[in-house]
């Protein structure tokens, strides 16, 4: 089954102005690169956006941000872009934020087929209001909904013309949990293979997920804290 | 002499045993891996997906697939293993890693943490921090006792918007160690050439002092 699309611009032909994205990554480590880039040429808006974070200023969905594409944002941690934080301060943005392993397990529900799942993380806290709770073994848990997401936007290492994909190191992150949950799931690989050249043993997402491929091109992989040690 | 950021760490290091699976948060926190004493097995776990973290990369080999969960260029270990987010907070929710040490900007007598929200202020978002508070077997908190107006950051209760409830189990601050028990804080060890006084007067919430408190030796 041959999922391969010639480029960004092909495989987000049909995301439209009020969808709902899911985007992987975690900080800048491991972002669809292209379609982001595709995304804001294209211009679509009122987007609401799910990815642990939003980008730094100039980068990321921070780009998409600047152009007031983003109407709602869905995240966990947003400390490293000011003008998301402009914007969220001045009301015109719309902002959840969420724990990380809630954000993470609510993709995993979607891609699994359960509708629903319960967490410890928030619970006395303001991310519990409104929220249905249980006791089970004298510890309460929310109740979190798996997330309905139009389209589901990945990255990986490297994928095969069926839509399997292998990711590299950290920069797995929510890739493939978002790659389970979109209705359509684009993945764009450094590396595009034919069927057969990954061992399936090392197979990370099953193409059974994912809906169009493509090679993208001029990675940047922009890096947010460059840490280092000397030789001694 | 209050503690700075290093001694802070230094201290905190002193409650890894072997064996332990660690997540250390950003800040303070971090630097407790540079303590960790030799010999002693210690795996560090980073919630963005990796088990068994190193160093800071040597300069020119800085890899930008492979970070920690403040964004830092790191290394892996023998033994490291990578995993996606869901199977990163799965383990920390199944109650997988023995020791959580992380930061706080106020914590209270009862042991309930604020760290991510100042409302109309700073909104940078939780991360993983509410998952980790929530699952965690022992939290220990990385802090200053005061802010920089002198106010104690100990309180009775908190007064920002919470991260989680009755889960600290004790407080490393620059001033003193303490534990939270169901009686208040409770004073263990005090930084060189801290006062008893000195604590009592910048801990608002109820604060145990049993006996002689000794002095924190480095």
């Amino acid at each position: 089954m041959n999922k391969v699309v010639s480029g960004a611009e092909e495989a987000i032909r049909d995301i439209a102005d009020g969808n709902t994205l899911m985007l992987g990554g975690f900080g800048l480590c491991g972002i669809p690169e292209n379609c982001i880039n595709a995304l804001v040429k294209k211009g679509v808006s009122g987007l609401t956006c799910i990815s642990n974070n939003a980008g730094v200023d100039d980068f990321g969905i921070g780009l998409m941000l600047k152009q007031k594409q983003v109407k709602k944002m869905i995240a966990s941690y947003v400390g490293e872009n000011a003008e998301f934080e402009r914007q969220l301060l001045s009301g015109e943005l719309e902002v959840e934020l969420i724990p990380q392993g809630t954000l993470a397990t609510r993709c995993l529900a979607a891609g699994y087929g359960m509708p629903a799942v319960f967490t410890p993380a928030g619970v006395g806290t303001e991310v519990a209001d409104g929220k249905e709770s249980r006791v089970f073994n004298n510890k309460e848990y929310l109740m979190e909904m798996a997330f309905d997401a139009d389209f589901a936007i990945v990255k990986a290492w490297k994928g095969d013309t069926q839509g399997n994909l292998v990711y590299k190191e950290t920069a797995r992150n929510f890739n493939p949990l978002m790659a389970m949950a979109g209705r359509v799931t684009i993945a764009e690989v450094e590396e595009l293979v034919p069927a057969g050249e990954l061992d399936p043993d090392h197979i990370h997402t099953p193409g059974i997920y994912v809906h169009r491929i493509f090679q993208g091109r001029a990675y940047e992989k922009r890096i947010e804290q460059r840490t280092v040690r000397t030789r001694e | 002499m209050a503690l700075n950021k290093e001694q802070i760490a230094k201290r905190i290091a002193r409650e890894l045993k072997d064996g332990y699976y660690v997540n250390l948060g950003i800040g303070i926190p971090t630097l407790v891996a540079n303590y960790i004493p030799a010999g002693m097995d210690v795996v560090l776990q980073s919630e963005n997906g990796l088990l068994g973290m190193g160093p800071f990369p040597f300069e020119g080999e800085e890899d930008p697939d492979l970070i920690n969960a403040g964004k830092q260029t790191i290394t892996t270990v023998p033994g490291s293993v990578f995993f996606d987010s869901a199977m990163s907070f799965g383990m920390i929710r199944a109650g997988k890693v023995d020791l959580t040490v992380l930061g706080a900007m106020e914590v209270s007598e009862r042991g309930d943490i604020a760290n991510w929200k100042i409302p109309g202020k700073m909104v940078k978002g939780m991360g993983g921090a509410m998952d980790l508070v929530a699952s965690a077997r022992n939290i220990i908190v990385a802090m200053m006792h005061t802010n920089p107006k002198g106010e104690s950051k100990l309180l009775p209760a908190c007064s920002l918007p919470l991260t989680g409830v009755g889960c600290v189990k004790k407080i490393v601050s620059d001033l003193a160690v303490l534990d939270i028990t169901p009686h208040g804080f409770q004073l263990l060890e005090r930084a060189p050439g801290v006062s008893v006084e000195e604590i009592k007067a910048k801990t608002a919430g109820k604060l145990m002092v049993e006996g002689e408190i000794p002095e924190i030796v480095f």
